[in-house]
């Protein structure tokens, strides 16, 4: 269960966001989350409330979009959604992915600010 | 108090480790020390083959060991055997190594001194996965006792791997082992990914990985000259 060491690296960011943007508090974090970057959803929603308390984000939401993953597909030509995953596969043709064009992500896409 | 508003922020989450990362990545380029890091569930065999990796690649290369546990010293005193300086990680609770704590490890030793830093990380399909050590080379094990569908179990950690390597060739028939199945489940999450083979207790394989070890950092030291 790493979500607790990625939680507090949520709140870190979210922190210096926070300060960027001259703002006291955050109502919501909004987060990206491929489905190939190994986190669990649950568990994040769980550790983050942890993380959160006794800072400025303490009332906030943290608001988990999932990212399907996509492929680079060689026969194709262009981004395909796989078959099945997490087998890197076209779900058209079911070529083997030149490379994955998303589904990795682990990143903070937008914040709610009160300043 | 203002109404709240909506701001864009796009920022990885785990922005800090990968920015250490990176710095330590540039550190080990311009040391030349070709730097390899294990994964693996427990038990699969790391610190054995390890071990044995060390006492072979040092006979002919300067070698250290980073190793990586919740608690105990056993795999420091295990590897030390080797004659190579090792260092042990005691992560306390944290399931995975990160960036920090190898920057930690590292800082009364001269990484001029070495050729191949090897660091075993945490036994632990999921955790290690998210976490850039600045390795040059992430090797993920997997024995013939786990099962052939661990990569579609554990597909992160295969995805984030430069190379697999299947350990304790020598129990494949007692288990039934199912190698095609295991490289069409590889290959599936992580296609084109080398996979090799090795039994540490009979001694198969162990010469092939050490020429693949070896090959990968001559390679990095060519794009280096470049």
């Amino acid at each position: 269960m790493h979500e607790l060491s990625i939680a507090l690296s949520i709140v870190d960011g979210a922190l210096e966001e926070l300060q960027r943007q001259g703002a006291t508090e955050a109502g919501a974090v909004y987060l990206r989350v491929g489905r190939l970057s190994g986190v669990d959803k649950d568990a994040l929603l769980f550790s983050y409330g942890i993380a959160c308390q006794d800072t400025p984000l303490a009332s906030s939401r943290l608001v988990i979009e999932d990212v399907d993953v996509m492929i680079l597909c060689p026969v194709c030509g262009g981004e395909r959604p796989t078959r099945a995953f997490p087998v890197l596969t076209c779900a058209d043709c079911g070529a083997v992915a030149d490379r994955i064009v998303c589904g990795q992500e682990l990143e903070i896409r937008a914040m709610e600010v009160v300043t | 108090m203002s109404e709240p508003r909506m701001v864009e922020v796009r920022r990885k989450i785990l922005k800090e480790n990968d920015l250490l990362a990176r710095s330590l990545r540039e550190r080990f380029r311009s040391a030349g020390v070709q730097v390899i890091s294990l994964v693996s569930s427990p038990g699969s065999g790391k610190t054995t083959l390890l071990e044995r990796l060390l006492t072979d690649l040092g006979r002919e290369y300067r070698v250290a060991a980073l190793v990586g546990d919740l608690a105990t010293e056993n795999d420091a005193a295990r590897l030390a055997r080797s004659g190579a300086p090792v260092k042990q990680i005691t992560t306390g609770t944290i399931c995975h190594l990160d960036a920090g704590m190898i920057d930690r490890a590292l800082s009364d030793w001269r990484l001029e001194d070495l050729d191949f830093l090897f660091i075993e990380n945490v036994g632990n399909l999921v955790c290690p996965s998210s976490f850039d050590l600045g390795e040059n080379l992430r090797v993920v094990l997997v024995s013939t006792t786990e099962g052939e569908d661990k990569p579609l179990k554990y597909p992160t950690i295969f995805n984030t791997a430069d190379a697999a390597v299947v350990t304790k060739l020598d129990l494949a028939d007692a288990v039934a082992f199912d190698l095609a199945a295991l490289t069409r489940n590889i290959q599936g999450v992580r296609p084109g990914m080398p996979i090799l083979q090795v039994s540490t207790r009979i001694g198969r394989g162990i010469a092939e990985l050490e020429l693949f070890l070896v090959s990968q950092r001559t390679a990095q030291a060519a794009a280096r000259a470049v």
